[in-house]
């Protein structure tokens, strides 16, 4: 079983289109996983069922019992994020500002305070509109450690992978450098990047290029928008090929892609013009990656 | 004056607005921008300058003295699995540790004295009249709120009231994006006019009125998509401030590392009107 994980580093280069072609070109021979929590996109694309949904819990907050409560300050003074406000001399629990820490939970002499698991978002198993299945969350506002949801996300695709006997694991990660793009790629055997040539984009893919080095996992980059400044190409190119990162395919500026998207279809479903003849290639190149380059689990 | 600049979304031009408007706003006021996405700062390749400051970032994490009774307390008191009692040692996990202070403070045998960890580097630039500030984040790091906290305490220390302070904030809808935003007068919330836009910016309004702002729309890319975006913000009673048009001359100045309201009047035209709709210009107009 392979995973293969595209990100972008930077925002906004058209990595869930890119992503989103890939799921239909693979059809049901790929199990997709959406990864990209903070931002889920990919289900306007490709139409999964919402066939299973399961609630995702995570981190805690604390309740305060205003009965209980003797206004001793022994939690305010032992709070590092101010997660405890007082106001005329009683306490409450700033809920926005609450880290979970439970810090004031053990302190309080009178056992006020209670910590509540919160539900913080949902995930589901669906099959998608080309047969495959497909898993992928919904993380509540404001909600913390979407890293695990990723593993969370991750492992029930692997599972599902295993079951039905598919090669490949496709999987839409996030953007940065954090805890949910390091779930995404912990296990990974190939990162496609999706990039393109201007400053901030070169500037986010040397990040993001560092941190996979740290877990040494072979990669490969689609440039889009390669039209948009022929310097900053030149430059990418040039720093793609020092850092071994296979240049993959450029795909011109396309408008169709937002085309597309307006009609909740892939790039490759929506024409056959020249971004989607583009599509296809890069995608037989990775399959064939997939498939040739050994170390089958 | 705290404005924050944010989206659900990334790479909807936060980072093209929050430059421009700051380098503007500095012609004639005390601005300070603030990088607050700290993953992927890139406000800086924008900002032409001195750097007068540097200084590294740490969080305070525990370190084992090596020599303790083995109660395993701390494994049990740290909600976030940062301390482990494997066999005859006690593992610490600093990237995952919050800071919270209670396996340090509450070992009976004060065997985990915290000691400060780097979890990244701010920086100080002056360009003009525009004092710029931004944080990057360690890579390897995983937790981009303490980093994010600490830099708008620097802001806080450093700068009063009299200053308009932007901030340039990390895009999506978790942790970091409140962290930014949760002290800010107003928010706007970048978009662009198509289903992704909408969607993300569906959840960023709900983060927003989870967190009682003020806040407001900036269209990027007007023109590109469909309606959905203005009758969505017309129906929720949501301010449009300033509607930015698809233009491929600012892709190409932003490709470049440009500023782009000098070059571009139908740009700068959008500036002053958000700026009129902030109250933040201080002379009027005649555009
Ligand atoms: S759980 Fe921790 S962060 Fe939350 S209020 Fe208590 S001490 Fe503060
Ligand atoms: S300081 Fe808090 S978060 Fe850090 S290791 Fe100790 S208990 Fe865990």
């Amino acid at each position: 079983m392979k995973e293969i994980v595209v990100i972008s580093g930077k925002g906004g280069t058209g990595k869930t289109s890119v992503m989103g072609s890939f799921s239909y070109l693979g059809k049901s021979d790929l199990v997709i996983a959406d990864c990209d929590v903070d931002a889920a996109d990919l289900h306007m694309l490709l139409g999964p069922d919402y066939q299973r949904s399961e609630d995702y819990y995570s981190g805690e907050l604390a309740i305060l019992d205003q009965d209980k409560c003797i206004n001793c300050g022994a939690c305010l003074s032992v709070c590092q994020f101010d997660g405890i406000q007082s106001e005329n001399g009683t306490f409450r629990i700033e809920a926005m500002n609450c880290e979970g820490c439970g810090y004031c939970q053990r302190v309080c002499p009178t056992n006020a305070i209670q910590m509540e698991t919160q539900k913080v978002g949902e995930w589901y198993t669906s099959s998608s509109k080309v047969g495959s299945t497909m898993v992928h969350a919904k993380l509540g506002v404001g909600a913390e450690n979407s890293g695990r949801l990723v593993a969370q996300v991750k492992n029930e695709a692997r599972r599902h992978a295993k079951k039905e006997g598919k090669e490949i694991i496709l999987i839409d990660g996030s953007p940065g450098i954090g805890c949910a793009v390091n779930s995404a790629l912990s296990g990974a055997d190939y990162v496609v990047f999706v990039t393109e040539p201007s400053v901030s984009g070169i500037h986010d893919l040397k990040r993001v290029t560092e941190l996979v080095k740290g877990f040494s996992i072979r990669s490969g980059c689609i440039i889009n928008k390669c039209d948009l400044n022929s310097q900053m190409l030149d430059e990418l190119i040039t720093f793609m090929a020092d850092a071994g990162i296979e240049h993959i395919a450029s795909i011109p500026y396309d408008e169709t892609f937002t085309a597309a998207m307006l009609e909740g279809k892939t790039l490759v479903e929506y024409d056959k013009g020249p971004a989607s003849q583009v599509l296809i290639k890069s995608w037989e190149k990775i399959k064939q990656f997939a498939e040739t380059e050994g170390c089958l689990k | 004056m705290k404005i924050a600049i944010a989206s659900g979304k990334g790479g909807t031009g936060k980072t093209t607005l929050a430059t421009s408007l700051s380098s503007h706003l500095s012609e004639t006021q005390d601005v300070v921008l603030v990088d607050l996405d700290v993953e992927e700062p890139n406000s800086r390749l924008f900002i032409r300058g001195d750097q007068t400051h540097s200084q590294s970032i740490c969080k305070q994490v525990p370190e084992w003295t090596g020599d303790c009774s083995l109660c395993g307390q701390c494994q049990e008191i740290c909600n976030f699995n940062a301390v482990i009692k494997v066999g005859t040692q006690i593992m610490l996990f600093p990237e995952l540790c919050h800071s919270c202070r209670a396996c340090s403070e509450l070992c009976p045998e004060s065997a985990l004295p915290l000691k400060p960890r780097k979890i990244g580097m701010l920086n100080q630039i002056q360009a003009g009249n525009l004092i710029f500030v931004e944080s990057r984040l360690e890579i390897g790091e995983q937790q981009a709120v303490p980093l994010i906290s600490q830099t708008k305490d620097y802001i806080d220390n450093h700068f009063d009231e009299s200053y308009i302070i932007i901030y340039d904030s990390p895009p999506g809808t978790s942790c970091p994006v409140i962290e930014a935003s949760k002290d800010a007068d107003f928010v706007i919330l970048v978009t662009e006019p198509t289903p992704f836009g909408l969607y993300d910016l569906k959840l960023a309004v709900e983060v927003m009125r989870k967190m009682k702002k003020d806040f407001g729309v900036v269209v990027n890319r007007d023109g590109l998509g469909n309606n959905d975006v203005l009758d969505y913000c017309d129906m929720e009673t949501i301010p449009v401030l300033a509607r930015i048009s698809n233009d491929r001359r600012i892709a190409e100045l932003y490709a470049a590392g440009e500023l782009i309201f000098s070059t571009i009047p139908e740009f700068k035209e959008q500036l002053l009107l958000l700026e009129r709709s902030l109250e933040l210009s201080t002379v009027v107009d005649p555009v």
